[in-house]
């Protein structure tokens, strides 16, 4: 190990002349290697936690969601075809497509949102700080598979940029850049992440002839084909197949909004729902492999219980309150059922949880949920343009978190002015 | 305690209430799961407001009977520890009130000192560091020269900007050296100590004499020197008449020393000490005891007089003295609190018992990298020398006088501080560890649950590795984790960056010093200096005015 710690350093650039190499040689090398500070003043020994373990705690908590949304990305792909309709069918088949759709996502986004973090690191002279390596993570899990490259390099530049680097770095933003990612294309693209067809499942092309969807494939399911062929396995084919009668694509939300519980169960079971066999966003869809996760990140005591828990209450409250309003048939969607639908469990895992954007007090994290967690079903029951609502509550409650924390904190202050005022 | 079993019980019946609602209806309507919300709903509402009326009854009956101001809560809703403090022994007002605070952290280190004094280690050089005196201006005026034979209790320097208040030398003996840092800065200042210690003669008042004569012999017998003044932890203030004094009479700092054990044999300087102390100000003083229940605690504390005690259970800081002000009569604005520690109440105690400056400290020296980790019987300001000398195992080490998370840096031959007993000997850290902020070789404490703690040893080594590179502020909530204060750590540093003053003093920086939030940067996840922070806040502060 030290010969190999020697080489490495032997190799490192030169920090004026090159800063852009030297930043990235700095990122690179203290991902290898714990670095060698010593405490100067103050404590003499330090906690071993620091921001790279954190930040990779919370991608160990999603990896489930990356497996199954892969997988899933593939299901849904055959289900639509009616092809393969068992869950395990054509299983070289699903996952080949799934990691054919999320590996591009995913290298885009974090190269382009990694880029962009060196290139402010560099500039400013700063280490290279974690925070992309969940947001790099998180972004392909909420988007839909089949969104161009293009337009989720853009999102991330966009979210990197304004939503981070103009604040000053990790720590200082104000907005969920995960989040922030999301709903620029929602509102640039509206078309690419809203509505039902071809939007949630991959590989799916409208055909004029046959009025209908059919599916498609690259060059990778050609290779793939050929490969397959050889060892002798089922083949994607060249595409062109129609989807089943009564085809939709749409997600259960979609479903409810227009023909209530009873539409939804039509479509999809429950237990369909729930381990999420469905069509939605990349990560979303399988509540209990999140909420392993979201336990995990509450053992390791990473994420915040009081926001998850608060969420959750916030859901029910407003659940129930509207579920005695009832003018209309999603809003007589029994409250218990919310839970099954969209994607309220990853936003209370990991969205809402963020501890940057999050309010910063314990009193006030539990004011922070349970307004998400009310906000949020409230825009996606009551707001007909928006099919979902964890997104913008998030963002909404990210913008008031500030303001939350400082009420909370002049409570303390009050108190403590009071105290003195009493004594004298 | 009967409020609490009724509000238990009460609890779980509403609890088993709303469950048997849930189970009775069927959940398919929507109509049904409405009235079961609501219901629900409903018993949680009107719960909190009984909850709520009773405790604004109770609280209004309090004031009227004057009960609210004993210190007793006078709540419906019991406080955490009430709740689960089912080990809370009952004591009578006497015996002191028993204070349980959940949170904070033991760091679990091996090092711990032997409980022997090992009489063969004597210091022979001792050094008063005016470094260690906060708010002392760099330079102050030494009434001694180099060479001079000086007796224990003779005027080493003064404050020209406090000049009442003398610096005496902790021992007899030759004055070796003045050691001058940066700009003539005086460092320490070095006295060879006989072999036979002198002791200078003075004549104590009785403690039926005027304060002010109390306050002058204590201020010329250097006694005052070892009071330190809350705000700002800085000298007390002769002109000052403080409205409480604390004593924190245990340690739970990481190896810290047991005091009850350091005490033996000083009882009665002890207790007088505390009579003396009891004159110099209108209000209390407090003791804060020991109330974990792990180690026996001398009866010097436990059976004092003219005090008012105080018993605390919980983790580190559980016995820093900030912590038990906080607990017991928070520092506010206009107030002034004098805090001393245990041992320097025996020098005082010793000046109107004796008459003699006896500057004798029980210290414990510590630490993972000593061969024998044990107690020295010395005095203040000892070299650490012949302490370490051939008694650790590797030269790769560093010296703190102190513990790990206030202490300060010294060389092998350097002086421990003013307020210190304790030496640490810990392993230097730097070191490059391949993927080590993933997969930690070695046991390291921390109080993340990310680490395999049931892998580890109970109590295990640490370096002065950083594990990590300094970042923005991320993580919250960490540092309230550790603190056991109604205040708001996070905050308050991010008032101090910004200096916001008006916001500080809001935020409680009259109640806090380095040692009370030294463990928030220890956990802290980004590596600031909160220390070095907080300070920097403290000094605006003292600056301002």
């Amino acid at each position: 190990m030290n010969g190999l710690l020697k080489f490495i350093k032997a190799i490192e650039p030169d920090k004026k002349n090159s800063p852009f190499l030297h930043t990235l040689f700095d990122g690179f090398f203290t991902f290898a290697f714990a670095p060698n500070a010593i405490t100067k003043q103050g404590v003499h020994v330090k906690d071993g936690m620091d921001l790279k373990r954190t930040m990779v705690h919370v991608v160990i908590a999603m990896q489930l969601c990356y497996l199954f949304g892969t997988y899933n990305i593939g299901h849904q792909h055959f289900v639509a075809l009616g092809e393969y309709p068992s869950f395990f069918a054509g299983f070289h088949l699903k996952l080949s497509h799934g990691l054919i759709k999320l590996l591009p996502l995913f290298i885009v986004s974090n190269v382009v949102g990694l880029g962009i973090e060196f290139w402010y690191a560099a500039k400013k002279g700063h280490a290279i700080e974690e925070g992309f390596l969940v947001s790099g993570a998180l972004i392909p899990l909420i988007m839909p598979a089949d969104l161009p490259l293009w337009i989720l390099a853009f999102a991330v530049v966009f979210a990197v940029i304004i939503g981070k680097e103009a604040f000053g770095g990790t720590g200082m933003n104000i907005f969920n850049i995960a989040l922030l990612a999301r709903v620029f294309v929602f509102f640039a693209y509206p078309t690419e992440i809203s509505g039902d067809g071809s939007v949630w499942v991959s590989a799916l092309d409208k055909s004029a002839e046959l009025g209908t969807f059919v599916s498609q494939y690259g060059w990778p399911h050609s290779l793939l084909d050929w490969l397959f062929n050889g060892i002798g396995l089922s083949t994607f084919g060249d595409g062109g197949k129609a989807v089943v009668d009564g085809f939709s694509g749409a997600t259960p939300m979609g479903i409810a909004a227009k023909g209530g519980w009873e539409a939804v169960t039509e479509v999809y079971t429950t237990s369909q729902m729930l381990w999420g066999t469905i069509p939605g966003s990349i990560g979303e869809t399988s509540k209990p492999l999140i909420v392993i996760g979201a336990l995990f990140l509450v053992a390791v005591g990473i994420a915040s219980w009081r926001i998850m828990l608060s969420m959750v209450i916030g859901l029910i409250f407003t659940g129930v309150l509207l579920n005695g309003w009832g003018a209309t048939v999603f809003m007589e969607v029994p409250w218990y059922y919310h839970f099954y639908m969209g994607s309220f469990f990853f936003a209370m895992a990991f969205m809402a949880t963020d501890p940057v954007t999050a309010s910063s007090t314990n009193t006030g994290k539990w004011i922070y949920g349970f307004l998400i967690g009310a906000i949020g079903l409230i825009i996606r029951v009551l707001n007909p343009a928006y099919p979902e609502g964890w997104m913008l509550a998030i963002l909404f409650m990210n913008a008031f978190a500030p303001t939350i924390d400082y009420y909370v904190v002049q409570a303390n202050i009050n108190k403590r002015l009071k105290r003195v005022s009493n004594a004298a | 305690m009967l409020r609490n079993e009724i509000l238990k019980v009460s609890l779980v019946v509403s609890f088993i209430l709303s469950s048997q609602l849930v189970n009775a209806q069927s959940p398919d309507s929507a109509s049904s799961s409405f009235s079961t919300g609501l219901t629900i709903l409903v018993i949680i509402f009107l719960f909190a407001v009984i909850i709520t009326i009773a405790n604004r009854l109770m609280k209004l009956t309090a004031e009227k009977v004057g009960a609210d101001k004993v210190g007793a809560s006078n709540t419906v809703i019991p406080t955490w520890k009430e709740f689960f403090g089912g080990d809370t022994p009952t004591r009578s007002a006497e015996e002191g009130q028993f204070h349980v605070l959940r949170q904070g952290y033991d760091v679990p280190l091996v090092g711990d000192a032997e409980q022997r004094i090992d009489a063969n280690l004597q210091a022979t050089t001792f050094a008063m560091k005016p470094i260690d005196i906060h708010g002392m201006s760099p330079i102050p005026k030494l009434t001694v020269k180099e060479g001079a034979s000086v007796k224990a209790g003779d005027v080493l320097f003064f404050d020209k900007k406090k000049p009442e208040i003398q610096y005496v030398a902790p021992v007899s003996g030759k004055l070796l050296a003045v050691n001058r840092g940066p700009k003539r800065r005086i460092d320490e200042v070095v006295i060879s100590a006989d072999k036979e210690m002198q002791y200078k003669a003075f004549t104590a008042p009785s403690l039926d004499a005027s304060q002010e004569e109390i306050k002058n012999f204590l201020l010329e017998s250097g006694g005052w020197s070892l009071l330190r003044q809350r705000p700002y932890n800085v000298a007390a203030d002769p002109s000052e008449t403080p409205r409480d004094i604390f004593i924190s009479t245990f340690d739970t700092a990481p190896l810290a020393p047991d005091l009850s054990f350091a005490i033996q044999g000083r009882e009665a300087a002890f207790q007088k000490g505390l009579d003396v102390l009891a004159t110099l100000t209108s209000g209390h003083v407090y003791l804060g005891l020991d109330g974990r229940g792990e180690t026996p605690i001398s009866t010097a504390f436990s059976e004092a007089t003219g005090v008012v005690k105080n018993y605390f259970k919980g983790k580190h800081p559980a016995g820093v003295v900030g912590v038990q002000i906080h607990h017991t009569a928070p520092i506010g604005k206009d107030d002034i609190v004098w805090t001393i520690d245990a041992q320097s109440v025996a020098t005082i105690g010793t000046l109107f018992l004796e008459g003699k400056y006896d500057a004798t400290k029980v210290v414990a020296v510590t630490g993972a990298e000593l061969k024998e980790a044990k107690y020295v019987k010395t005095y203040q300001g000892a070299s650490i020398e012949s302490f370490v000398n051939n008694n650790t195992t590797n030269d790769h080490v560093r010296y703190v006088s102190g513990n790990v998370l206030t202490g300060t840096k010294i060389e092998s031959k350097g002086f421990l501080g003013l307020y210190d007993s304790q030496v640490t000997v810990l392993a230097e850290g730097d070191y490059y560890e391949m993927f080590g902020w993933l997969v930690p070789v070695k046991a390291r404490p921390s109080i993340s649950n990310t680490f395999p703690h049931f892998l580890y040893p109970d109590k295990m080594t640490a370096d002065t590795n950083t594990h990590g590179e300094k970042r923005a502020f991320v993580v919250t909530g960490q540092y309230e984790k550790v603190t056991p204060m109604d205040i708001y750590p996070q905050h308050l540093l991010k008032s101090i960056l910004v200096n916001d003053f008006e916001r500080m003093e809001g935020l409680g920086i009259y109640e806090v010093v380095e040692e009370d939030l030294a463990l928030c940067e220890f956990v802290c996840t980004s590596k600031q200096d909160v220390q070095a922070i907080l300070r920097q806040g403290i000094d605006m502060m003292i600056e301002q005015g």
